[in-house]
């Protein structure tokens, strides 16, 4: 009865009775989850476009991180380093295309992904070896992004709101809208949603494969750097990071591999989830729960639409 | 010329359907065995036995429980590291309550509370499939790496928050424990890996099999054919997880000594996962393959570091070995997706058909 209360009725109490709490929780919540949903958005990206589940996004926002760090270290101005990143992610976009997919086109799924866990180990160990081990402070400030934070008074208490996190949700909101536009009105947005119809069908109305990998793993390379700037201004930069990969894995299967909206609503559901989960419920099963609740939580949606919130509805035939 | 089934008559059908139909493959799994258990004992370093081969052998058990859900019923899974550890905690709970009981006999029960815990997991697997399936799995891994460090019970409320092995003996002979002899060691894993890949072939090749391998090729044309799928679905979990399990067991029983939940870990299920992938989809060959390939190659790298002097850190080394093992990785999905299995296969026939190109 005991445990019960402590379940069904205690947390709510609680809720009730500091709502302050209830709202920072939330807002902690909201923009874990808008940065997971950036990485999941990389996932989608990629998915979509070409069917690989790219198991190496986790390591490409660490890697993007790193050299944004690495390079401006070295003297090189802010922003300057910044677009030389971008053209290191585009290297590498090259790179995975020619070497890996390339060779490996028309290949059983697990197999694409079993190679993007090549690529990982690959960077992980290439990362080290040029950046070493060591955890790295962000540039946030060289990049004009705000620190410091806002006290809000509310609901007979106060609120507190880094302001790197609302300049996190703002710069995820425009790159959402901006890779929906591209998706939707622009030429090359138009082949990769036939890319991702279907391969055959795309290249027998002429759409280059080759130019449409790169660009998307390119995109998908953009999306890992304002990611690693992210999370890298709000923690350090390290390899520590790449476990944020296996938290935006929850978010992917909830709003639906092929989903960009769905990659969005996933992350904020999982990121306000785990965080109330945690605050509330967490001290009943001893902490730590955070590293699995988010995966349960998918898995309670995933068993009522096997394809996620937003996912294209699978139709089986024999 | 020497490798080749002519003039080999089969006179029943059980003749045909035997495990090993050819003479040659015959003589070859005899000597394969007699060379494992006689001479790599009397001969082999306790180096080489103690760091190369019963790891190898016991990662390979853990090849084929993965195998038999990934290979041959097409389930994907990142939970073996999960039930592994299962396997290995379970067995250590035993034995503190079984103190008596031969630890062989512990190994071998604790599987069972792997495919208890596989079978668990396994449940979404009806309504979950391919990529979804497998961060369904992760989950499972997820939740039991942090019972394995929340729940103190489970290795006796010690404050290392680690198991450890209890010392045994089997007819006088320490078994495990720090007393135990490589060598005797590795014989019974060797004894218990080769019977219980026994077992899988011959469960491969029959009724159960070949439900699982309907099920694999395309599961709604099996269930069209009479296959119940959640019957078959869960049991290809549970035999899995019972491989798994007593991989876990053995791994901390027969080999580390001692463990922690780290020791199974998220990284341990991606090992498995190559080394089923790079050994070969759907192929127990393979998994040993696969096994030897992937433990096999950091030890190589560092032989051949120290061969050739280099001056290197052991950091470096570490990251050369990641790089590597990616490169390695990329490379052999490229050359043969089908893996190690299938170049044996390729070389068995080149040399039926030798000195003819076909």
């Amino acid at each position: 009865m005991h445990l019960l209360y402590q379940i069904f009725i205690d947390p709510f109490v609680q809720m009730g009775s500091a709502p302050d709490l209830l709202v920072q929780t939330l807002w902690e919540g909201l923009v874990a989850g808008v940065l997971y949903a950036l990485i999941a958005l990389g996932f989608v990206l990629i998915f979509k476009a070409s069917g690989v589940f790219n198991f190496a996004q986790g390591i490409m926002v660490v890697f993007s991180a790193l050299t944004l760090v690495g390079l401006y270290a070295h003297g090189v101005p802010a922003f300057l380093a910044l677009a030389l990143t971008v053209g290191v992610m585009f290297v590498l976009a090259l790179a995975v295309e020619r070497l890996v997919l390339r060779p490996l086109v028309n290949q059983a799924e697990i197999i694409l992904f079993m190679a993007t866990f090549g690529l990982t180990y690959f960077l992980i160990g290439f990362g080290e070896m040029i950046f070493g081990g060591d955890p790295k402070v962000m540039i946030a400030d060289q990049l004009l992004l705000p620190g410091g934070s806002y006290t809000v008074k509310m609901l007979g208490g106060f609120v507190q709101m880094q302001k790197i996190d609302i300049a996190a949700a703002v710069i995820a909101s425009l790159m959402v809208a901006s890779l929906a536009v591209f998706f939707q009105k622009t030429r090359i947005g138009r082949a990769l949603r036939a890319v991702a119809d279907s391969h055959r069908a795309a290249l027998s109305v002429g759409i280059s494969l080759e130019y449409i990998w790169v660009t998307v793993w390119f995109a998908a390379g953009i999306v890992a750097l304002a990611t690693g700037i992210m999370w890298g201004a709000r923690s350090n930069v390290s390899f520590a990071l790449e476990i944020i990969a296996l938290k935006a894995l929850p978010v992917l299967i909830l709003g639906g591999f092929t989903s960009i909206p769905g990659a969005i609503i996933g992350g904020v559901i999982i990121g306000v989830g785990e965080k109330i989960g945690e605050f509330y419920w967490g001290p009943l099963f001893g902490s730590g729960i955070e590293s699995w609740l988010a995966y349960v939580i998918a898995l309670v949606f995933l068993l009522f639409r096997p394809q996620g919130l937003f996912g294209e509805r699978i139709i089986e035939r024999i | 010329m020497f490798y080749r089934e002519a003039g080999q008559f089969k006179t029943s059908y059980r003749d045909d359907q035997a495990l090993f139909p050819i003479l040659q493959d015959q003589i070859g799994i005899v000597a394969i065995l007699l060379a494992a258990f006689i001479l790599v004992p009397l001969f082999a370093s306790n180096f080489v036995i103690d760091s190369v081969l019963t790891p190898i052998l016991i990662f390979s058990l853990a090849a084929i429980g993965l195998n038999l859900l990934t290979g041959y019923t097409g389930l994907l899974s990142l939970g073996t590291g999960g039930f592994m550890g299962v396997g290995a905690f379970a067995c250590y709970k035993l034995s503190t309550y079984f103190p008596g009981i031969n630890i062989i006999v512990l190994i071998i029960c604790s599987g069972f509370f792997a495919a208890a815990a596989g079978v668990i997991f396994g449940m979404p697997s009806l309504r979950i499939k391919g990529f979804y399936l497998a961060v369904a799995t992760l989950a499972s891994q997820f939740f039991l790496s942090w019972c394995f460090i929340r729940i103190p019970w489970l290795y006796n409320y010690n404050v290392s928050a680690s198991i450890e092995v209890p010392a045994q003996t089997l007819f006088g002979i320490p078994i495990t424990g720090p007393n135990a002899s490589a060598g005797t060691r590795y014989i019974i894993v060797l004894t218990i890996v080769s019977v219980m890949t026994w077992l899988a072939s011959n469960l491969l090749r029959g009724r159960i099999g070949r439900t699982w391998m309907a099920v694999r090729d395309m599961d709604i044309a099996a269930e069209l054919i009479g296959i119940k799928l959640y019957p078959t679905k869960l049991l290809a979990f549970a035999v899995s997880s019972f491989y798994c399990g007593v991989a876990g067991a053995m791994l901390v029983f027969l080999w580390l000594g001692n463990a922690e939940s780290e020791s199974f870990s998220i990284n341990q299920s991606f090992l498995v996962l190559f080394m089923v992938i790079i050994g070969g989809l759907g192929s127990l060959t393979g998994s040993f393959f696969g096994a030897a390939l992937i433990f096999g190659l950091p030890i190589l790298l560092r032989m051949i570091r120290s061969a050739l002097d280099l001056p290197m850190t052991s950091a470096t080394l570490e990251h050369i070995n990641f790089m590597a093992l990616g490169i390695l990785i990329i490379l052999f999905l490229i050359a043969e997706p089908n893996g190690l299995a299938r170049l044996w296969q390729i070389g068995k026939q080149k040399l039926r058909v030798w000195p003819f190109p076909y």
